[in-house]
């Protein structure tokens, strides 16, 4: 290996076969190059997923009662489920450690709304002060609703930006102004904006006025809490479907549901949702390595073929070279001496082509769910050196083939 | 320098076995240039590679300046190729990729010389033949003869106990044919051994000794009046 004589021996081979050599190394670097970028778009696409859950901060869960499909103790089938507010109480009680915030929503319907002489058709919900920190929302202008307001009874209102754009369009701004539900007045304190429009057209009011002033007894449409943040996102999605399944449980206890008719009592959780998509990059990552090691494999028939070609056609150099004295080990080593150079040299340069792509490139791309995408160097690193070993023994055959043919056979004219 | 004893090769054919060389007793000493001749299949290309150690005898005894040859590992038949014999082909069977001086000096590579004396002998072998100008040509760009001259360089550079030349003239015309032959002559005048395998009568008259083979048995071995190939070039 550290024979400089070899080495030169082998320089004047390289040199004076460029074209061999040339194409060798082009099918090396490329099997590398393209399980390179694969696996960092897989990387990618994990990393952009993660991203895009991270965003949404998403550790809600909601229940929304629905109708029994399933007889349950004497009970029939097609009974439609009605929250109450002691459910929502008690369910706060009972998972007081494990709620960061919780709110119920009571929706409010067959009023009228009127802004002056404006009728709006948006929709009216009363929600609990958490329910800013459950939607997301931002405000924009004043505030949400507050603990007094719920106290209270009090007869205020948020809007949504949009509304605030088609609507509060002549006034400088709508806090203060007044809009009219079904007669009462409720002063506007605060606007508020979401990631999207559908979901600022909407009214909110205190869950307390919306039920005392709009007929709605201690009914609740439905519930959504958040769950504390914790340390990774293994523990935060045991942590989800723990809690789901306790407030289920406790649920259907209370309506006399069965436990495994899901439909009457829908609770859902982001987290597991998330969870989904976490083992789908896992499929996609899995999947792009299958395609990597077959990308690799191709690589390694292609230099094993190439190495077959190489040697028949060097046969009868070989018998030239074994006529002058050439030992028979003297023309393996000096065949795989080269195919390993020339791997090793064009691996390594599809590797670090390919490496320096994915960093110019990858920080620069903005497509939704895939982000920067990168790849382990170590695991480019033993792929190169997989390719290079595969690449010598597939040499090695043929090479110690005709290393064995007798040399009149070599010479003779064909 | 070469003694061969009751020397027999067969080739397996399937289930014929084919028997080229039915006992042949032969003995060259050192300085002698040796032609043998014979027509096709009378064995003369099977002696002249059981001489150059690419292949194998199946009876009798080879030895080759004092040293048995049988029974060789492909290593020891390599070492002692290389140290004893040159080889000079009818095809010439030059490297094509390398230069003619490149040719040359491949020997020596085996013989571990160190490339800078290696380059030197090359170019001095070249020099003999006439070909020094053309010392950074390919193969492809020299002619037949020319070709023969390089090969014969190469196979002289080695310095070995004898040379082998299978058919050194028949891939070339006359005119050339005498120019190699010539040389050979020149070569064989300073001391060294040379077996030429030949079918051509002129060529094997230039030779000091013609041995006659015909199947498989030497049936003729004869001393001859060299005619000298330099009053035809």
């Amino acid at each position: 290996m550290f024979d400089l004589e070899r080495w030169q021996e082998i320089f004047d081979t390289i040199r004076k076969n460029k074209l061999r050599t040339f194409l060798t190394g082009l099918s090396v670097a490329s099997g590398i190059f393209i399980l390179v970028i694969l696996l960092g778009f897989g990387q990618g696409m994990r990393n952009g997923i993660e991203h895009e859950f991270k965003e949404d901060a998403s550790t809600s869960v909601w229940v929304w009662p629905g109708v029994t499909s399933k007889e349950y103790k004497g009970l029939n089938p097609g009974r439609p489920i009605q929250l109450v507010n002691e459910n929502f109480d008690n369910a706060t009680a009972m998972f007081n450690n494990e709620i960061e915030y919780g709110s119920s929503r009571a929706f409010v319907r067959g009023v009228t709304v009127n802004y002056g002489k404006e009728a709006l058709i948006y929709g009216v919900q009363g929600v609990s002060a958490d329910f800013q920190f459950i939607e997301n929302a931002s405000m924009i202008e004043g505030r949400f609703i507050n603990y007094q307001d719920e106290v209270n009874a009090g007869k205020v209102a948020i809007i949504g930006n949009k509304i605030k754009k088609d609507v509060f369009n002549k006034v400088e701004t709508p806090i203060g102004e007044f809009i009219d539900i079904s007669g009462i007045p409720f002063k506007v304190i605060g606007v508020y904006k979401e990631m999207e429009d559908r979901e600022e057209e909407r009214i909110y009011i205190p869950i307390t006025t919306a039920q005392k002033a709009f007929n709605g007894g201690n009914r609740v449409n439905n519930m959504s809490f958040t769950l504390p943040p914790v340390e990774n996102f293994d523990q935060a999605v045991a942590q989800a479907i723990d809690f789901k399944n306790g407030l289920t449980s406790y649920l259907q206890q209370v309506h006399t549901i069965a436990p495994d008719d899901t439909g009457a009592m829908q609770v859902w959780s982001a987290m597991e949702e998330a969870k989904r998509y976490y083992g789908l990059t896992n499929n996609i990552k899995l999947f792009f390595w299958f395609v990597g090691i077959c990308t690799i494999i191709a690589g390694v028939v292609g230099v094993s073929n190439i190495m077959m070609i190489v040697v028949k056609e060097r046969t009868r150099e070989i018998g030239i070279r074994k006529a002058l004295g050439a030992k028979p080990w003297s023309i393996i080593g000096m065949i795989l001496h080269e195919a390993i150079f020339v791997t090793a040299i064009s691996g390594f340069a599809g590797l670090i082509f390919s490496m320096a792509l994915l960093e110019l490139v990858g920080p620069n791309i903005e497509v939704d769910y895939v982000l920067n995408p990168s790849v382990n160097f170590n695991v480019a690193f033993s792929t190169v050196l997989v390719l290079i070993v595969a690449g010598t023994l597939a040499g090695f055959v043929p090479a110690y083939r005709a290393a064995k043919v007798k040399v009149i056979e070599s010479l003779r004219d064909e | 320098m070469i003694e061969i004893k009751d020397l027999h090769k067969s080739y397996k054919m399937g289930s014929n076995s084919l028997h080229v060389l039915k006992g042949i007793n032969f003995k060259v000493e050192a300085g002698e240039l040796v032609a043998i001749m014979g027509s096709s299949g009378s064995g003369k290309s099977t002696l002249l590679n059981i001489l150059g150690m690419l292949d194998e005898l199946d009876e009798g005894t080879y030895t080759l300046d004092g040293v048995p040859i049988k029974n060789l590992s492909e290593t020891k038949a390599a070492q002692y190729r290389n140290k004893f014999l040159g080889f000079i082909f009818q095809s010439f069977n030059l490297i094509n990729y390398k230069s003619a001086a490149e040719n040359v000096a491949l020997p020596l590579y085996y013989q571990k010389v160190p490339r800078k004396e290696r380059q030197e002998k090359a170019l001095q072998y070249l020099d003999k033949v006439g070909l020094k100008p053309w010392a950074s040509h390919h193969p492809s760009e020299l002619s037949g003869g020319q070709k023969q001259r390089v090969a014969i360089a190469r196979a002289m550079a080695a310095e070995p106990k004898v040379l082998l030349a299978d058919e050194p003239t028949g891939a070339l015309d006359s005119k050339t044919s005498y120019e190699v032959m010539d040389l050979i002559q020149k070569i064989n005048d300073e001391g060294n051994t040379i077996l030429v395998v030949t079918h051509e009568e002129d060529i094997a008259h230039m030779c000091k000794r013609i041995v006659h083979l015909k199947d498989g048995v030497i049936v003729e071995d004869k001393k001859v009046e060299q005619v000298r190939a330099d009053q035809y070039v």
